[in-house]
């Protein structure tokens, strides 16, 4: 290995620099490539390469739009446009020729465009729609070369929509003699199944295929795509643990080719990637683990092998060990393979033994014990990530036992470590275990305090407000909670007796709050005094307006008594001419209260933090104005994403493939006469965001989860506490411009250990691993113990919730109403562009998919018995034929023909002295016949009759049995064909039947209306199709509707009401989207 | 056995791939997760002065951000794979050696400088931030063949 070394050491910079040997064929030093670099290995400052990089931009954009540029020369471009942007500098000029080298460039012209193209572009970047043929012609080259490349290509980078245009031929692949075609296939299909799981359902049995690939390569490859599967989902694929247990024994045993070796070792990443999926499959899962403890065994013992590479395996080979269901031998020979990785005296073996340790430990906490010493050491390491990864490991045995001396050796490296992503993180792990853990109320006080001022203002939001709920919230005991918090105001009081200047504006914001809320707690406290003490930090220079209008509102809440009223008054003058508007709000409210006690007393009364505050966070108090808004014409609520994914559409082109014109265009289908919403999508929300639940709805029901929220993304959830959100009501919390982050450090910090005395390791380690016994039946890492745990929060009172429902359905149209309405309501179809909307002729369903659509319409089409009633279209639970009209016509039947086939109910549709009209319509598999029985019921015939049937959105054709005269007492029929010309949810024909009785000229209207229901039918799709069509139809449409309260599940019963009255059927979606 | 609670949640993958020089300039660069063109500069000089405030006693991984950082030093040139937390160290490690030790196979004798065939031949190793290739002839097949081809 060593000479292997040395000829990397000598061969890598030149490499990579500048010194190309005389002679060397490939790299001319005076080509423009070569130019450059020198150039930029020459510069010495950043302005120097800003002008040398604009100039080679300049030069570049010449080059590359010149028609003289040969395909070589734009090659060598590419690389220097490469260069550029590898610099930072953006060479987008560049990005449509990089496409076009791909195109025409000969092989290795081509590799470097395909290079540029994945180097440039992002995925869904819309020039790489340009690449789909250049890869669709390269996939069916005879050149391997080009096959290969374009392989490459897909693996890593291809629009997602695209996928089907090129699926059959990556499959087709999958089968080829060459084992690295058959690899890279594997591959593109591991990027689909990323991007587009759905699109790749149908070939997992070829992945099975892959899998038992007589070639390792491919193999290999398939690995990626079943730890992806078994990540998703660990039940499908319990049936092959045996089978990749029988590789990893192959492997280990050395069954492998000999060039899969590194470093003597076999196939090491292999066998990394197969651990990890025998650890997912054996989680929690004794029957699948057993299979697999042999093969561990084995793995443990054949890395005897003195190489990183082997530390690595091993690594992993423990991680999964105490991941699977657990064997004691095992564990036993995991542990101590760890023990020999944190005494290594290697680095970075330590490292990963600490790593390892940490994890572990969470399963079993004796281990640390064994290693106390160990860990105790690395504790002083001079290598600040030995020590960073120890507290880790210390973090997670806290107990309330240790965690005094833990959290102080937390503290002591927060003092020294000058990285801000560092002491975020390590000053959130402080504060959660002393709200855990802590011992006492001082200490707990005293260490935030600590936490606070570390922090600074780039502290976690979440660390104050956490610790204001606690406060205000408090424990069981009421005793205890007044005597924490006054031990928080006395705490706080002398903080701002003494120098204030360095404190954050976090912990100077959380300091008025507490001085705000709970000073009068402390009886012997002049109000006044504290008050003045505030009036301090509003005269700093450096407190933020955020800050300043948190001390206002403390000194609101404490103004009572002469003394103060006065502090507050000059106050008052000093900011109620702020430029800061909240400020200035702040103040006017302060003066206002302050003269007025009474008024004062109502709002703020004493200790209301710890009352709930109800919050109607559905805002349905504005649901009048939103809903007087959209009537006088005002747009729709959109959530920003939506927004911007509208927008993004907008300017993209259109992915929607030509050739497969879809004779059902949904998308542009008027439902609303908002928007353009598709019937399949009415959603329902209480006020707005409701479009994940269309969109998303990937599981047997509709998605529920998305409904609950009310706001968009950064908004206000309903599930969050109420006094959370007073605390955050109260917080206008935009992070304000951190000050010296550097603050008061703790002045209990203990002296750091010193090197000598292993008396005193002895003693800390005491310390540190106290309540970590072999006897100590509790699971110290389930952190549950009550006992341990010191301030317990109160259980929360489930209020803010079930209020919201109950405001939310009272406030507008109940849901059967709001449905009513969708498919009753005569809507101005003007939106509606497409015809020829539903009469497509319906073969024999074969799909699946087909056979539940085709059998639903069958199903609902009694219900459409009485559609040309307005009064109850929707009734779709009874459908039984009323009497009346059973009577009515129960003399008038279908001719013979047509009795075979789903009909509507024959209504009457309009009657005189001498005849009636009545009719029905019946489904054919084409159109939509519309039956007219006309009955004469006078004492003479009928003569000359003639019927004229239209309709504004029907095609109308007389099919059958023209008009003749009408003999007394019979009845005459008449058909017509009906198709859509333009759809509408309610479809009128109307008639006019003209007659000649007892020598009177006599003229009939009627009318008859049909729902759009009636023209649907069945569309046969195969899945991809209908996988390319559930992209396209992803429009949707924005109902408010209140939800159905009766039942005990009030969002799934309006869904399940939505579900039936508008017939939509829920598609379940397999995988993600 | 209580609940078994994994440290951090991502997926482990490797999100960067660099070359830089002691100057801090930067050599190769690929990117596996989308990290805008603007801030990659600020990125790479940050991880270079990370990697390189090391000494050699002190281990080769790094915090940095949200990132680990596994460096190797060959002579005045470093190699710097980001990944993340859940990722086997150790194991992209050597991944980075197997690369260079690839290098060295195909540079042998010919030195130059071609930024494009390093990224192929990284290409044919690194996908999606997955090692997808470790095999150092199967590595290189394809870039010979492409050669042989342009010689020929």
């Amino acid at each position: 290995m060593s000479d292997v070394v040395e000829k990397t050491l000598t061969a890598l910079p030149s490499l990579l620099s500048l010194d190309s040997q005389p002679g060397s064929a490939k790299l001319s030093s005076t080509s423009k490539l070569g130019a450059l670099i020198r150039g930029i290995t020459e510069l010495t400052s950043k302005h120097e390469e800003e002008k040398l990089i604009q100039r080679e931009l300049a030069s570049l954009k010449d080059q590359v739009s010149s028609p003289n540029t040969s395909m070589r020369q734009m090659k060598e471009a590419m690389v220097r446009a490469i260069y550029c942007e590898m610099l930072g500098y953006e060479a987008s000029f560049t990005y449509i020729h990089a496409i076009k080298l791909a195109q025409q460039g000969s092989i290795l012209d081509k590799r470097v465009g395909y290079l540029a193209v994945c180097l440039f572009l992002n995925e869904n970047h819309e020039l790489l729609l340009l690449l789909v043929n250049t890869v669709l012609k390269d996939l069916q080259s005879t050149n391997l070369i080009e096959v290969c490349m374009a392989l490459t290509v897909v693996s890593q980078m291809f629009p997602k929509d695209m996928i089907p245009a090129i699926l059959p031929l990556v499959e087709e692949k999958l089968n080829h003699s060459k084992e690295i075609i058959r690899r890279k296939a594997v591959l593109a299909l591991y990027k689909f199944y990323l991007i587009a799981p759905n699109q790749v359902q149908h070939i997992h049995n070829k992945f099975r295929k892959a899998l038992c690939d007589k070639d390792p390569g491919v193999m290999f490859a398939s690995l990626h795509i079943y730890l992806q599967m078994i990540k998703d989902n660990p039940e499908g694929y319990k049936d092959l643990t045996a089978s990749f247990v029988t590789i990893l024994k192959q492997v280990v045993s050395g069954k492998l080719p000999m060039d899969f070796n590194y470093h003597s070792v076999p196939a090491p990443w292999l066998q990394i990637q197969l651990l990890r999926i025998l650890s997912i499959l054996g989680k929690n899962d004794q029957n699948a683990s057993e299979i697999m403890y042999d093969v561990l065994d084995e793995s443990l013992k054949r890395a005897e092998i003195n190489h990183n590479i082997t530390y690595a395996i091993l690594y992993e080979c423990v991680k999964c060990i105490y991941t699977v269901y657990p064997n004691s031998d095992l564990l036993e020979k995991a542990a101590k393979c760890i023990g020999n990785f944190v005494i290594s005296s290697k680095i970075n073996l330590k490292y990963l033994g600490l790593k390892a340790l940490t994890f572990v430990i969470q399963q079993d906490p004796k281990l640390a014990l064994q290693h106390q010493m160990t860990i105790i050491e690395c504790l002083d390491h001079p290598d600040i990530i030995i020590k960073r990864e120890t507290l880790e490991l210390l973090f997670r045995i806290t107990n309330a036992q240790n965690v005094t001396v833990i959290v102080e050796k937390m503290l002591e490296f927060l003092n020294q470590s000058k990285d801000d992503h560092t002491t975020i993180d390590l000053v959130g792990k402080v504060a959660e275990i002393a709200e855990k853990y802590a011992p006492e109320n001082k200490w707990f006080i005293e260490t935030m305090n600590t936490v606070f001022s570390l922090g600074g203002d780039m502290i976690q939001p979440d660390i104050p407000n956490s610790f204001l709920k606690l406060l205000s919230e408090g424990f069981d005991s009421e005793e205890e909670n007044r005597k924490l918090r006054l031990f928080a105001v006395d705490s706080y009081i002398s903080l701002l007796e003494g120098e204030t200047r360095k404190l954050p504006q976090r912990f100077l914001q959380v300091i008025s709050w507490v001085l705000g809320e709970y000073s009068q707690l402390r009886t012997d406290l002049d109000p006044a005094r504290v008050m003045t003490l505030l009036t301090k930090l509003l005269d700093m220079k450096q407190t933020s307006s955020e800050t300043k209008t948190w001390v206002l509102m403390a000194m609101t809440k404490l103004c009572s008594g002469e003394a103060s009223i006065s502090i507050a008054q000059s106050v008052c003058d000093d900011h109620s001419s702020s430029m800061d508007t909240v400020l200035r709000q702040k103040a006017h409210e302060l003066q206002l209260l302050s003269q007025d006690s009474a008024l004062r007393g109502r709002l703020l009364p004493l200790h209301r933090a710890s009352e709930p505050i109800e919050v109607d966070s559905s805002l349905s108090f504005l649901d009048a104005f939103v809903s007087e808004a959209l009537a006088a014409g005002a747009a729709p609520y959109k959530p920003p994403h939506q927004r911007q994914e509208e927008l993004a559409q907008e300017k993209a082109l259109s992915l929607e493939p030509y050739a497969l014109s879809l004779p059902i265009n949904m998308s542009s289908c008027n439902l609303t006469g908002r928007q353009s919403p598709t019937p399949m999508s009415v959603s329902s929300g209480l006020s707005g965001d409701s479009t994940e639940l269309s969109l998303k709805g990937s599981s047997t029901a509709l998605k529920l989860e998305g409904v609950k929220r009310v706001w968009g993304k950064e908004g206000y959830l309903s599930k969050k506490d109420p006094v959370e959100e007073v605390v955050q009501a109260e917080n206008p919390s935009s992070p304000s411009q951190p000050t010296g982050a550097g603050g008061t450090p703790n002045d209990k910090l203990t002296p750091r250990a010193t090197p000598e005395p292993d008396h005193e390791k002895q003693q800390l380690a005491s310390s540190l691993f106290i309540g970590l016994g072999s006897q100590s039946s509790v699971c110290l890492m389930e952190k549950s113990d009550p006992m341990v745990q010191r301030f317990r929060r109160k259980a929360k009172t489930p209020n803010s919730f079930s209020g919201v429902t109950e405001r939310g359905s009272v406030s507008s149209i109940s849901t059967s109403a709001a449905v009513d309405n969708l498919l009753c309501t005569n809507i101005p179809e003007s939106a509606s562009v497409v015809p020829e909307v539903t009469h497509e002729p319906s073969p024999p369903s074969k799909t699946e998919l087909d056979a539940s659509l085709s059998v639903d319409i069958i199903d609902s089409t009694p219900s459409l018995v009485q559609s040309n009633g307005v009064e109850t279209p929707l009734d779709l639970t009874e459908n039984e034929v009323t009497d009346k009209s059973k009577d009515e016509c129960s003399s008038i039947s279908l001719p013979a023909k047509l009795s075979g086939l789903a009909h509507s109910e024959i209504t009457s549709l309009c009657s005189n002295q001498s005849m009636e009209v009545s009719a029905c319509h019946v489904h054919k598999d084409d159109c939509v016949l519309l039956v007219i029985f006309i009955l004469n019921s006078s004492d003479s015939d009928i003569e000359n009759a003639r019927l004229h049937v239209s309709s504004e959105q029907l095609e109308v054709s007389l099919s059958e049995s023209p008009l003749q005269d009408i003999a007394k007492d019979a009845i005459a029929v008449c058909q017509y064909s009906l198709t859509v010309r333009s759809p509408v949810v309610h479809f009128e024909v109307l008639g006019m039947l003209s007659y000649q009785s007892s020598l009177d000229n006599q003229e009939v209207e009627f009318s008859y209306k049909l729902p759009l229901t009636s023209f649907i039918r069945p569309l046969e799709v195969s899945t991809e199709q209908y996988g390319t069509m559930w992209l396209t139809f992803s429009n949707d449409t924005k109902q408010n509707l209140a939800l159905v309260t009766d039942g005990q599940d009030p969002l799934t019963d309006t869904l399940d009401l939505l579900k039936k009255k508008l017939g939509l059927h829920v598609v379940e979606m397999i995988g993600k989207l | 056995m209580g609940c078994r609670i994994w440290r951090r949640v991502q997926l482990e993958m490797i999100q960067f791939f660099l070359m830089v020089n002691r100057q801090g300039q930067t050599r190769l660069s690929r990117y596996y997760t989308d990290v805008e063109l603007n801030l990659r500069q600020n990125l790479e000089t940050e991880v270079v002065q990370r990697c390189l405030s090391r000494s050699k006693e002190q281990c080769s991984f790094v915090e940095y951000q949200d990132y680990k950082l596994v460096y190797r030093q060959y002579a005045a040139l470093y190699i710097v794979v980001g990944v993340t937390d859940d990722e086997n160290e150790l194991s992209i490690f050597e991944m980075i050696h197997n690369f260079v030790e690839v290098l060295d196979k195909y540079f042998s004798r010919v030195i130059m400088f071609n930024l494009d065939r390093v990224h192929i031949i990284l290409d044919e190793m690194i996908q999606n931030g997955h090692i997808v290739e470790t095999n150092k002839s199967r590595i290189l097949a394809p870039i010979t063949a492409i050669d042989k081809i342009c010689d020929g």
